[in-house]
C-alpha cells in the first residue's frame, strides 16, 4: 500500500485555465496541483465546469488563457491522441463492432507495439478487472457493470501517466455504484497511476478521494482532503454542498457573541457583525427541554444506524437537523418539545459580505 | 376479450389491397407472359415456352445487362464518394442548422425528373453553357461532346440520386455517438485513422442502404440513358421498353423485366438484412 500512496510531487499542474465559450465563461482562471499517485476528485453542481475542465486536460477542449503542464511538460498544444493520459468517457463509448478484445487491443495497435505484447498486455488487464470470461464478447453482450469495466481496462491498458474518469459509476445503480467505489480505488492503488475523477455526487467523492476541488459557475470554491472539506468549508456553498448542514443567520456581538432569536453562542470571532452560523447535525447534542436553546421536533427520520431530528427553532426559517443515534432518537416523538446544545468549537462562523 | 398484439392488423388492410390490386397482380401478369409465345402481329399466343428466358442469356442481351450493371456500380460508388463528404459536413453542423443544409440537399429532388433530365441537356450539348463557360475562357477548338456518351449518362444518374445517398448516410451518422471518435482520438489514433477504424465501419449501414438504393434504381432507368445516352446507349431499361413499345415481343419484354426483378429483390433483401444486423448493435448499446 505505501508504494501507491500520494507523494507530494504534482505530477500534473493546471495554471490559471479558462475556457469561454462567447459571452459564457465555463472555466474561470483555475488553478490546481494534482500530485502522483493521488486519487483526485473534481466536484460540483452540473454546470460547474468540471467536465469542460476535464476536457481540455483530455485534449477535447482549447484552452481560451492558462496551461497544462504535465510533469512539468506543457501539453497544451498537443492534440488528444499525443497525450499520456486517457480518459475513460461516460458513455464509456465503447466500440460497437468490435470484440471486448479489440476494443482493449486498440489504444495499444496505436502505439505500434508488436502483436505479441498487445496479447500479452491484453491479456493481463483481462485477468486484473476480470473480464477474462467476456473476451470474445461485442460490447452488446455485456452488462452495464461489465461495459463499465471493459472503458476502464481499455484506458488502463495504456498505461496513462493520468487516467481522467468522467462521472464513471453515474450509469450504474445504487448498490453497484458503491462496490465500484471501492473496486475503483483498489485499481487505482494496484496500478499506481493518478485518477481524476468528475461527479456530481459529493458521497462518492469523499469515499473515494484523496483530495477533491469543488467547482461552481467555474470559479475553483476550494481543494483539500475531505476531511478539510468536511470540517472547515471555505464558504456557505461547500458548507451546503458537502453533507447536510443547518444554517443560522445572526449577528456576532462587539463581545464574541452569536446571536439568533432564541440563540446566544460564544464563538471566537474578531469581527462583528451579520454572519451565519454553520453546524452540522452531529455537532449539535439533545439537551433537556429546561436549556435556554431548543424547539419542537417536527419530523423523525430513521437511517438505520441513526435517526435525524427535524427541530422548529425559533433561530433559523428551516428546520434544524439533529443527528443522534437510533437508540435515543427513539426516546422522541414528533411534537415533544426539546432543548439543544450547539458545538462552537466544531461549528463555522461565515460572515455576510460588506 | 384478451388484449393481443401480434394479430394481423386490419388498418394495413387499405394498402395491402391497394398493392396487391395494382402492384402483385400487374407483376403476376407480367410474369406470365414471359412463359409464353409472341403473336405473330404482337400480343400474347399462349403456346408455353421457356425459350424467352433463355434468350435473356443470348450473349448479346448478356452483355446488355454486364453493360448496365456496370454503369449502375459506377454510378453508386460516385454517389457515395460525394455524398459521404456531405453527409459528414452536415452532421458536423451544428444542431439547428442540420435541417435546412438537408432541405437544401434534397431540393432537387422536388422538381420532376424529367426537367431534371433535360436541365442536363441544356448543360452539356455542343451549344449548351459547358461548352460556352469553355470558349469564354479561351478554348478555341471543336466543341466537346459530352452529351450522348456513357458519362453524361452516369452524371444524370448520379445527380438523380444523390440525395437519397447523403440522407442515407447522414441518417446512420447522426446517430453516431461522438463519444466514440473522441474515445478513438484517446486512445492514440488520429483522424484519419479514427475515420477509417471506427466511423466508417459504423455508418457501413448507412453506405449499403443509399448504395443499394442507387444501384437498383440505376441498373433498371431507361429515362436518363434514353435522353443523354442518346438511344446509342442501350441499358436493360430501354430495351424492355424496346420489347414492349417498338418490337412488340412483350413475352421477351416480360422476361427481361422479371430477371431484372429478381435481381434488384435479391439486393434488397441482402441490404436489408445487413442493416437489421446493424440496427440490432445499436438497440443492444443503448440498453
Amino acid at each position: 500500500m505505501t508504494a501507491a500512496a500520494p507523494s507530494a510531487k504534482p505530477i500534473l499542474k493546471i495554471e490559471e485555465i479558462v475556457k469561454n465559450y462567447g459571452p459564457i465563461t465555463a472555466v474561470d482562471r483555475v488553478s490546481l496541483d494534482i500530485r502522483e499517485k493521488e486519487f483526485f476528485a473534481l466536484l460540483g453542481p452540473s454546470g460547474c465546469g468540471k467536465t469542460t475542465l476535464l476536457r481540455m486536460l483530455a485534449g477535447f477542449e482549447v484552452p481560451t488563457a492558462g496551461r497544462v503542464l504535465l510533469e512539468g511538460r506543457d501539453i497544451s498544444p498537443l492534440p488528444p491522441e499525443r497525450r499520456p493520459l486517457n480518459l475513460m468517457f461516460q458513455s464509456y463509448a465503447l466500440f460497437t463492432h468490435m470484440s471486448v478484445r479489440k476494443n482493449l487491443a486498440y489504444g495499444l495497435e496505436m502505439e505500434k507495439l508488436s502483436r505479441a505484447e498487445i496479447d500479452r498486455r491484453v491479456d493481463e488487464i483481462l485477468a486484473t478487472t476480470d473480464l477474462v470470461r467476456f473476451a470474445d464478447r461485442k460490447p452488446e453482450q455485456l452488462s452495464g457493470g461489465q461495459k463499465q469495466r471493459v472503458a476502464l481496462a481499455r484506458a488502463l491498458v495504456k498505461r496513462p501517466k493520468v487516467l481522467l474518469l468522467d462521472e464513471p459509476l453515474g450509469a450504474l445503480d445504487k448498490k453497484l455504484r458503491e462496490k465500484m467505489q471501492l473496486e475503483l480505488k483498489r485499481m487505482q492503488h494496484e496500478a499506481g497511476i493518478t485518477f481524476i475523477i468528475v461527479t456530481h455526487d459529493q458521497e462518492e467523492a469523499l469515499v473515494m478521494a484523496d483530495r477533491m476541488a469543488i467547482l461552481k459557475d467555474g470559479r475553483l470554491l476550494q481543494c483539500g482532503t475531505p476531511e478539510e472539506i468536511y470540517e472547515q468549508p471555505a464558504d456557505p456553498f461547500v458548507a451546503n454542498f458537502i453533507g447536510v448542514m443547518n444554517f443560522i443567520e445572526g449577528t456576532v456581538s462587539a463581545t464574541g457573541a452569536f446571536e439568533a432569536p432564541g440563540l446566544q453562542l460564544a464563538v471566537s470571532s474578531n469581527r462583528s457583525g451579520p454572519a451565519s452560523l454553520a453546524v452540522r447535525p452531529e455537532h449539535i447534542a439533545v439537551a433537556s427541554a429546561e436549556a435556554g436553546f431548543g424547539g419542537v421536533i417536527e419530523e423523525i427520520a430513521y437511517h438505520g444506524l441513526d435517526r435525524v431530528l427535524h427541530v422548529r427553532t425559533s433561530a433559523s426559517q428551516s428546520a434544524i437537523q439533529v443527528r443522534v443515534s437510533a437508540e435515543t432518537g427513539a426516546r422522541y416523538r414528533p411534537g415533544d418539545r426539546i432543548g439543544l446544545g450547539i458545538d462552537a468549537a466544531k461549528a463555522r462562523l461565515f460572515h455576510s459580505a460588506a | 376479450m384478451a388484449y393481443q398484439t401480434t394479430r394481423p392488423n386490419m388498418l394495413a388492410a387499405p394498402a395491402v389491397l391497394w398493392l396487391l390490386a395494382f402492384m402483385v397482380a400487374p407483376c403476376l401478369l407480367v410474369l406470365s407472359y414471359a412463359f409464353f409465345q409472341r403473336g405473330t402481329w404482337g400480343g400474347i399466343e399462349y403456346t408455353f415456352t421457356l425459350e424467352n428466358f433463355a434468350r435473356v442469356f443470348d450473349p448479346l442481351y448478356a452483355r446488355i445487362f454486364l453493360n448496365s450493371a456496370r454503369i449502375a456500380l459506377i454510378t453508386t460508388i460516385l454517389a457515395i464518394l460525394i455524398a459521404y463528404p456531405a453527409a459528414y459536413a452536415i452532421s458536423l453542423a451544428p444542431r439547428v442548422r442540420q435541417p435546412m443544409l438537408l432541405f437544401f440537399a434534397v431540393l432537387p429532388f422536388w422538381s420532376n425528373y424529367l426537367i431534371r433530365t433535360y436541365a442536363w441537356i441544356v448543360l452539356l450539348n455542343r451549344e449548351g453553357l459547358l461548352n460556352g463557360f469553355l470558349s469564354y475562357l479561351g478554348y478555341q477548338g471543336e466543341p466537346l461532346s459530352l452529351l450522348y456518351t456513357e458519362a453524361a449518362v452516369i452524371t444524370g444518374l448520379v445527380y438523380n440520386y444523390l440525395p437519397f445517398v447523403i440522407l442515407a448516410i447522414y441518417s446512420t451518422l447522426s446517430r453516431l455517438n461522438p463519444e466514440l471518435m473522441e474515445a478513438s482520438r484517446d486512445l492514440g489514433a488520429g483522424a484519419f485513422r479514427t475515420f477509417w477504424r471506427v466511423t466508417l465501419p459504423l455508418t457501413l449501414p448507412g453506405v449499403a442502404a443509399g448504395g443499394v438504393f442507387v444501384f437498383v434504381l440505376s441498373i433498371g432507368n431507361f429515362v436518363t440513358p434514353a435522353l443523354l445516352g442518346g438511344g446509342r446507349f442501350q441499358m436493360i431499361g430501354n430495351l424492355v421498353y424496346d420489347q414492349f413499345l417498338t418490337a412488340n415481343d412483350w413475352p421477351f419484354g416480360a422476361a427481361l423485366g422479371m430477371v431484372l426483378i429478381a435481381i434488384m429483390v435479391a439486393l434488397l433483401f441482402l441490404q436489408a438484412r445487413a442493416t437489421s444486423h446493424a440496427s440490432g448493435e445499436r438497440k443492444g448499446d443503448e440498453a
